[in-house]
């Protein structure tokens, strides 16, 4: 309880101080602060892992009711992935933000919002009343809102910024349907009320609500069409807090949906049914979306939703199980989704951060610029590497395991199913697969095109590597991704309390999921190990057989033309045109051309631009009609103050009568009833 | 283990094999058919030279494109003896480790900075893209006919039952085949003699490699298709006694490689624009193989 209220005290404390600290002190206290807050959450949370639930109970107000703490297992577990995720990335940040060391107001109020996303984040995961929820859940938003604009000078900043505020306020309004909806009927704000609204009720009823609340979180996670706020802001910010949006906050979306399965009671074979379409949906078009992106972070931005459609998959999966009764089946499933959630931050945020280096080196982020920086930086680029093999789902890192698993999942569940669900089987197996080679083309286009060949462009400054410390947090990360790839056992030991909460106990007779993956996993990992034997030992024997060969360094084979010039390389756009020309249906791209004439030819240009065909559906075109129609009551606004004083008193005369006249109408239908 | 030697053994005339009836083909004699071993020998004794552009990145990828294939080598059984490394789902490490060696060949194509190189890369990751939802899928509906996800169960359970498996069998053959054409750049999908960098495939993606380097990625070459050639052999052969499967194995083999050659001696190679769409072709033969085993399972009912 008391450490409860320490945990609470230090943020309020660190934001009173920060007015009065200098600007390079602020920054580490305010990394400070989140490390002994992670410390805090990070003992609750273990303990919640190795299975005792801890729970605190506050008298609240009037307004909340009581509010009730629950750590339990899903809660420690994305608590831990919260609390790593922001020491890396608040370790990096102090490094990164260096070069904006003169704006202090915007540095102080940039350490304040940081810290406040902690705060809620780690709040989100454990408070169990929907309003105290609702606010955290605000507080967040708004904090996400003002990092996201660091850059406020930059238009592309305040665009991405409002956009996203916007966009969270719709995902606000949805949860609080939900949760007036549940309030309403039951007269608590207690989560406990939404377990009984819906066992109390038929399932369709507790179906409806649960996609309420599911449309609200899809819209943070970024489920397609609920993603076009993501691939704005995530560019725009600050790279360590872009590595923290995609790596932990959209990943409360998926945290929030996951808490609704243990909480809503209904159909949930539908339930899976629905978040696997959304899911291969998402994969798919996020992936595909991302391979056209010549800005990197945007590129990140894209694979994130891509990624979030595998994590759903794997959901999706273990709510069929669920629905079903098949245990290994949910089991499988939702340790593939939470595995999934945590190699996901991992390399995520490591690309993230990875792409902050260059962007500090290079100041730009457009790929067709950049080149040969593989020989600047070799550390970045050898980190940038191995996220890269990770995302693309390849062994022997993390993100093969997570694939595996819902691979399994997917086998396990096409030896019971009928002739409906195999078909979804098939294709969503498909889609998996199109994704891992898709992301292998994306990812071998962005480490080629930066990191590889020679410098496509000359910039002002000097490229050189970031400072050591700086690369810390990075190799911290770059360990997990090959601990998890190599030994998965332990981190699915971990998992067992998480997903028994969905799962339940196993009965008697099934075997347990510890046993089960055990099984599953441990030739995996004798043949991962088998395959860095080999890998290893071709290495050792390709040294010994070339310890004394001539070694000839030369010119790269031009066809025996010897003077090629940079800019005879293959480009990101030439490496893709072919993809490009074959998915075209569903990539909408507009090109600007101008040609060279004539004998002494000026400048030719040519410049593609790529659209989200989605986004002009979901958000321009309602927006393009809502604007027409609130356009026909422009004349209101016509600039004179005494009309808008009018406006004013007209509202609050308006407001004062309506309950008033209510009442006199009433009282006079009464006298007419008497008589 | 058994598999292990098979395949070592095969991919020694593989190659061999497809070059002599090109040559008979053609109207000429021709290499013997250890002529490519001997050609490796002499690479493996030579020095290297690397182009300036390049990084670390392209002196550890053959090395690790090798080790991926010799470990997809280890997880492919032979009929009833399992291959070193076996258990439920390892198609999906066999896909994905090769998929590894893929990845990093890729790069060290981007590696040179060379137009003809990327080129290769491009183009070579986008084959690689459209083949492997074709060979999930053929597995998947060998998983789900024989309700097993390890090779060596799936393709012992396999030949057990109808006639129609054997019907299946053949379009599986038909698209490992292709996938196997796809993963070693042969034709219809890439020529290997082809002497213009333009119109490559793999060959440019290793214009720059030379040496020991070299050898590796050659080896692993022959590796590969004696591996899909030996996954074809499994799908007939079975639970059979060894003294039939094995001398089966080798007439297999035999009767691949010349049908490659046969292929690569009268047949030209696509339109390079056409090659995506042809290999996606080959994920609906898949389907069709799918369907093929709801059909026998009777799911449709």
């Amino acid at each position: 309880m008391n450490l409860i209220k320490i945990f609470l005290a230090i943020p309020v404390l660190v934001i009173v101080m920060i007015p009065f600290l200098k600007v390079k002190g602020n920054g580490i206290v305010v990394f400070l602060a989140i490390v002994v807050n992670s410390m805090l959450s990070g003992y609750f949370a273990f303990q919640a892992l190795s299975g005792q639930y801890l729970e605190f109970a506050f008298t609240g107000s009037l307004v909340t009711g009581p509010v009730n703490l629950r750590i339990d297992a899903l809660s420690g577990w994305f608590i831990m992935i919260i609390n790593f995720v922001f020491i890396t990335g608040g370790f990096y940040g102090l490094f990164y933000m260096k070069a904006y060391q003169e704006q202090k107001n915007n540095l102080r109020l940039h350490g304040v919002a940081f810290l406040l996303i902690h705060t809620a984040l780690t709040g989100l995961c454990v408070i169990q009343n929907s309003i105290v929820f609702l606010i955290a859940w605000e507080i967040m938003a708004i904090s996400g809102a003002l990092v996201v604009m660091f850059e406020h000078e930059k238009m592309a900043a305040i665009k991405a910024g409002q956009n996203y505020l916007i966009q969270s306020h719709f995902s606000i309004l949805l949860l609080m349907i939900g949760f007036i909806w549940v309030a309403f009927k039951t007269g608590s704000y207690d989560f406990s009320a939404i377990t009984a609204y819906s066992s109390a009720n038929p399932e369709g009823i507790g179906l409806i609500l649960f996609l309420v609340f599911f449309a609200g979180f899809a819209i943070k996670a970024g489920f397609v069409p609920f993603h076009t706020w993501l691939p704005y802001a995530h560019p725009a910010a600050p790279s360590h807090v872009s590595g923290i949006m995609s790596g932990v906050m959209i990943k409360i979306g998926i945290f929030g949906i996951l808490r609704m399965i243990t909480l809503v009671k209904c159909d949930f074979y539908t339930v899976g049914m629905i978040i696997l379409t959304f899911s291969v949906i998402s994969g798919l078009y996020g992936v595909m979306l991302a391979i056209m992106q010549h800005n990197l972070k945007k590129l990140l931005a894209y694979h994130s939703i891509e990624n979030i459609g595998i994590i759903g998959m794997g959901i999706g999966i273990g709510c069929i199980g669920l629905g079903n009764g098949n245990y290994l089946l949910a089991s499988l499933g939702f340790a593939g989704g939470l595995l999934h959630t945590l190699n996901h931050a991992l390399f995520k945020s490591l690309l993230f951060f990875t792409a902050g280096n260059i962007y500090q080196a290079t100041h730009s982020l457009h790929i067709e610029h950049l080149g040969g920086l593989i020989k600047k930086m070799p550390q970045t680029a050898l980190l940038f590497l191995v996220a890269a093999v990770a995302i693309s789902g390849i062994p022997p890192f993390n993100g093969f395991i997570s694939e595996f698993i819902i691979f399994s999942g997917y086998f396990n569940w096409m030896q019971s199913s009928v002739l409906g669900p195999l078909m979804t089987i098939i294709f969503s197996v498909l889609a998996l697969v199109l994704i891992g080679g898709l992301a292998m083309l994306c990812f071998t286009k962005a480490f080629g095109i930066v990191f590889l060949g020679n410098p496509r462009h000359k910039f002002h400054d000097e490229i050189k590597e970031v400072p050591f410390l700086q690369l810390l947090p990075l190799y911290l990360i770059a360990f997990f991704i090959v601990v998890i790839g190599v030994f998965p056992q332990f981190f699915l030991n971990v998992l067992s309390q998480p997903v028994q909460l969905f799962t339940g106990v196993p009965a008697p007779g099934i075997i347990p999921f510890q046993i089960k993956t055990g099984e599953i996993l441990l030739p995996l990992t004798t043949a991962t190990w088998i395959f860095i034997v080999i890998i290893a030992s071709t290495f050792i024997v390709r040294k010994w057989v070339m310890r004394n060969r001539k070694v000839v360094i030369g010119k790269t084979w031009g066809c025996g033309y010897l003077a090629p010039t940079e800019k005879q390389q293959y480009t990101a756009g030439s490496f893709v045109r072919s993809y490009s020309k074959l998915f075209r249906p569903f990539i909408s791209s507009s090109k600007a051309e101008k040609e060279v004439h004539g004998i002494f030819p000026s400048d030719g240009a040519y410049q593609t631009t790529i659209y989200d065909h989605l986004e002009r559906y979901f958000i321009d075109n309602p927006i393009a009609a809502f604007k027409s129609l609130l356009g026909r009551f422009s004349f209101l606004q016509n600039g004179k103050l005494q009309f808008y004083i009018l406006y004013g008193i007209v509202f609050i005369v308006t407001v004062i009568l309506v309950p008033y006249l209510y009442d006199q109408i009433v009282l006079f239908l009464e006298f007419i009833k008497q008589i | 283990m058994l598999s292990l030697i098979l395949i070592i053994i095969a991919s020694a005339f593989f190659t061999g094999i497809i070059l002599r009836v090109k040559s008979m083909a053609s109207g000429r004699k021709g290499p013997g058919i250890f002529q490519p071993l001997k050609d490796v020998a002499r690479l493996f004794k030579k020095g290297v030279v690397y182009s300036e552009t390049t990084s670390f990145v392209f002196r550890i990828a053959p090395t690790i494109y090798f080790s991926s294939v010799v470990m997809a080598m280890l997880v492919v059984p032979f009929g009833q003896s399992k291959g070193i490394v076996s258990f439920n789902g390892d198609f999906i490490f066999f896909a994905y480790v090769l998929a590894l060696g893929k990845f990093f060949s890729i790069i060290s194509a981007m590696d040179t900075g060379s137009s003809f190189e990327g080129m290769g890369a491009s183009r070579e990751a986008l084959y690689s893209m459209f083949a492997e939802p074709a060979f999930f899928i053929l597995m998947g509906s060998i998983a789900l006919l024989t309700g097993f996800t390890s090779f060596q169960e799936m393709f012992a359970a396999f030949h057990i039952g109808s006639y129609i498996s054997y019907a299946l069998a053949i379009l599986g053959t038909f698209v490992l085949m292709m996938v196997a054409m796809v993963e070693n750049s042969r034709m219809p999908i890439d020529d290997p003699k082809t002497h213009l960098e333009l119109t490559m495939v793999h060959e440019v993606m290793i214009l720059d490699n030379s040496g020991f380097d070299l050898g590796l990625i050659l080896t692993a070459g022959y590796l590969k298709f004696a591996i899909y050639g030996t996954l074809v052999v499994n799908m007939f052969i079975g639970m059979f006694p060894y003294q039939y499967s094995i001398p089966a194995f080798f007439v297999i083999q035999l009767v691949l490689a010349t049908g490659v050659g046969l292929i690569e001696s009268f047949m030209a190679r696509f339109r390079m624009s056409h090659n995506a769409q042809f290999i996606f072709v080959l994920t609906s033969v898949s389907l069709l193989i799918f369907f093929g085993v709801l059909l026998i399972l009777g799911k449709f009912a």
